[in-house]
């Protein structure tokens, strides 16, 4: 079973790439399988990348609620800013473990680095760069997302336009 | 206010406005034609007072921050008397911009390129090889430059590049009534620009979010994720009244020179200071001492008008107040007929407690911005707006007449507010015309 001492970077490879697989295929609620019941979920500005969510302006901070009701509304067809859906495809690389917690809850800190394209019809595609900051809990059932931080790459969203997606 | 102000019936190749005939339209060619917002650089942005940021966006001397504004870079900063300037970014000697770090303090503005440097009073006092200019160069004319107006109201910053523009008090007109509402929120009258900027692109006209940041026609049907999303944490919606489309009372207002607000009776949370369920048991003491407090102030009448009402305000042209579930300063740039540049940031009191400030931003992020529940759908409805257009020339006009009919109120729902939007740009635009 795995455990802190035996976790490798292989082992949280697979999983963000499991993830990353579930959301371009748009599987949301399979997705929300691999949150933990305190799981949060944050974008920070992106002039504070490094900023505290309830003391700077992030553009999402949810919590496991505010996360499910973020599938609730993009299952919706009233969802329109993805109405029809984007295509995106994600691109996961640089993985890495940066923190072993030991604990009553064993979890992993890990790092990695993305790439997503993302199409619609009609659109120049929007490239969405920048690193998936991760604490990954170990459960008897594998790993699960306790929390997820993207930090993008650029200095403004400017010609992304929007986060109306799971990033 | 609430009376239309109602010019004689007129029609141009822009704007049909004919009041008897109840009948006023919008010609969609000033959406997507480029000559248009050639035209809107000089008559509008170069005309009109323009807003730069927030006073409390730099606090000590040398302090600053750099902005893009209609299309010139600006430093926003305080001096070394702490009083607050704006200096147009570039370097007297070449143009190039002086201070290119996004904020920060400044000890001085250095012009890397040949080595000129400005002191925080923008005064020029380092040339290199200063001994090979004439006599005639006069390093004291060559400070940085400032537009020609700089104007600051309850600390919102704006510039004008009009030399005869009037005192910015008299610009904002009833515009002022609906920023005061804001202000009173904080104890000392103090707000402040909460970190975090929110920049990002639409691929729209600019003055689709002008309409769209106070249209409430759109919220049932553009927003009806974000309704649902309420109704599921515990707010209760109700049912519209008879001949309402909202769940509650709000007026569309006419304030002058373009202004012009909706001012609605809430029905959604507010940091300051109605609770609702999304904010947690927890936080109801926080938001119950930040209403005694309003009350305690300001009086039961007042304290309920601050409270207990949401106000999107549009100041003409490009700067939007939105005081709702949170309050938004949101300013945006066009840098194409089809396309612009949007940047909002988070305005709360500087004496707020952490839990406050916390409830404050959350409550933003359940609405606005590009991963809100509801902006993203605000801009696919712009930018399929933008895609429409193109049929301008099959289909030139917009019809925008809601309410015409009616004598007094007019509703959030009705379309008067945006009628004074247009009849300023119309005014303004004028001389354009002709040419």
């Amino acid at each position: 079973m795995l455990n802190l001492d035996n976790i490798h970077r292989s082992d949280v490879e697979d999983f963000l790439f499991q993830e990353a697989a579930l959301l371009d295929a748009w599987q949301l609620d399979d997705w929300l399988e691999l949150l933990t019941e305190n799981a949060q979920y944050m974008v920070p500005s992106n002039d504070e990348p490094n900023g505290k969510s309830g003391e700077t302006l992030f553009m999402i901070s949810d919590n496991i609620q505010r996360i499910r009701e973020r599938v609730v509304r993009l299952k919706d067809p009233q969802a329109h800013a993805e109405f029809p859906r984007s295509r995106t495809r994600r691109v996961i690389s640089n993985v890495r473990i940066t923190d072993w917690v030991y604990g009553d809850q064993p979890a992993v800190g890990a790092q990695a680095n993305f790439v997503i394209y993302r199409h619609r019809r009609d659109q120049d595609i929007r490239t969405y760069v920048g690193s998936y900051q991760y604490i990954l809990e170990i459960r008897p059932e594998g790993l699960r997302i306790a929390s997820r931080t993207v930090v993008l790459d650029a200095f403004e969203l400017g010609q992304m336009g929007l986060l109306s997606f799971i990033i | 206010m609430s009376q239309e102000i109602l010019p004689e019936a007129f029609s141009s190749e822009f704007i049909i406005n004919n009041p008897a005939g109840q009948d006023f339209q919008v010609n969609r060619r000033a959406l997507a034609d480029p000559k248009v917002l050639e035209a809107e650089m000089r008559h509008i942005f170069d005309t009109c007072w323009i807003y730069v940021g927030h006073a409390s966006e730099v606090r000590e001397p040398g302090d600053f921050q750099t902005r893009s504004v209609c299309g010139r870079p600006f430093i926003l900063c305080r001096d070394s008397q702490n009083r607050l300037r704006v200096f147009l970014n570039a370097c007297r000697h070449r143009a190039a911009v002086v201070c290119r770090e996004r904020e920060g303090n400044a000890k001085s503005y250095f012009c890397f390129y040949h080595g000129w440097s400005y002191n925080r009073d923008g005064e020029l006092d380092g040339i290199p090889g200063r001994a090979s200019y004439p006599d005639s160069f006069d390093a004291k004319k060559l400070g940085l430059a400032e537009p020609p107006h700089v104007g600051v109201y309850k600390d919102f910053v704006f510039v004008s590049f009009n030399p005869q523009a009037q005192p910015l008090e008299d610009y904002l007109a009833g515009a002022k009534e609906y920023i005061d509402l804001i202000v009173e929120q904080s104890p000392s009258g103090r707000m402040e620009v909460i970190r975090g900027t929110q920049e990002y692109d639409i691929r729209a006209n600019w003055k689709l979010l002008v309409e769209n940041s106070f249209d409430d026609y759109h919220l049932m049907t553009t927003h009806s994720t974000w309704l649902n999303y309420m109704k599921r944490s515990g707010v209760e919606i109700k049912k519209p009244e008879r001949g309402h489309l909202m769940p509650a009372h709000g007026v569309g207002k006419a304030l002058g020179n373009g202004h012009a607000v909706i001012d609605n009776v809430n029905f959604r949370g507010r940091p300051v200071a109605k609770w609702i369920p999304l904010y947690g048991e927890e936080a109801k003491p926080e938001i119950e001492r930040i209403r005694a407090e309003l009350v305690d102030r300001l009086g039961e009448a007042r304290a309920t008008r601050v409270a207990d009402t949401n106000r999107n305000l549009v100041v003409f042209p490009n700067l939007v107040l939105n005081d709702g579930s949170s309050i938004t300063i949101r300013t945006f740039h066009p840098l194409a007929a089809d396309h612009m540049q949007v940047r909002a940031w988070a305005l709360g009191p500087v004496e707020e407690t952490p839990k406050a400030r916390a409830i404050r931003l959350d409550s933003f992020l359940t609405f606005y911005g590009p991963g809100g529940f509801a902006t993203p759908d605000d801009v696919e409805a712009l930018e399929s707006v933008q895609k429409g257009l193109a049929t301008y020339r099959e289909v030139p006009w917009s019809v925008m007449s809601r309410g015409m009919s009616k004598v007094g109120e007019q509703l959030n729902t009705d379309e008067l507010h945006l009628r004074a939007f247009w009849l300023r740009w119309h005014e303004l635009m004028a001389p354009s015309f002709e040419e």
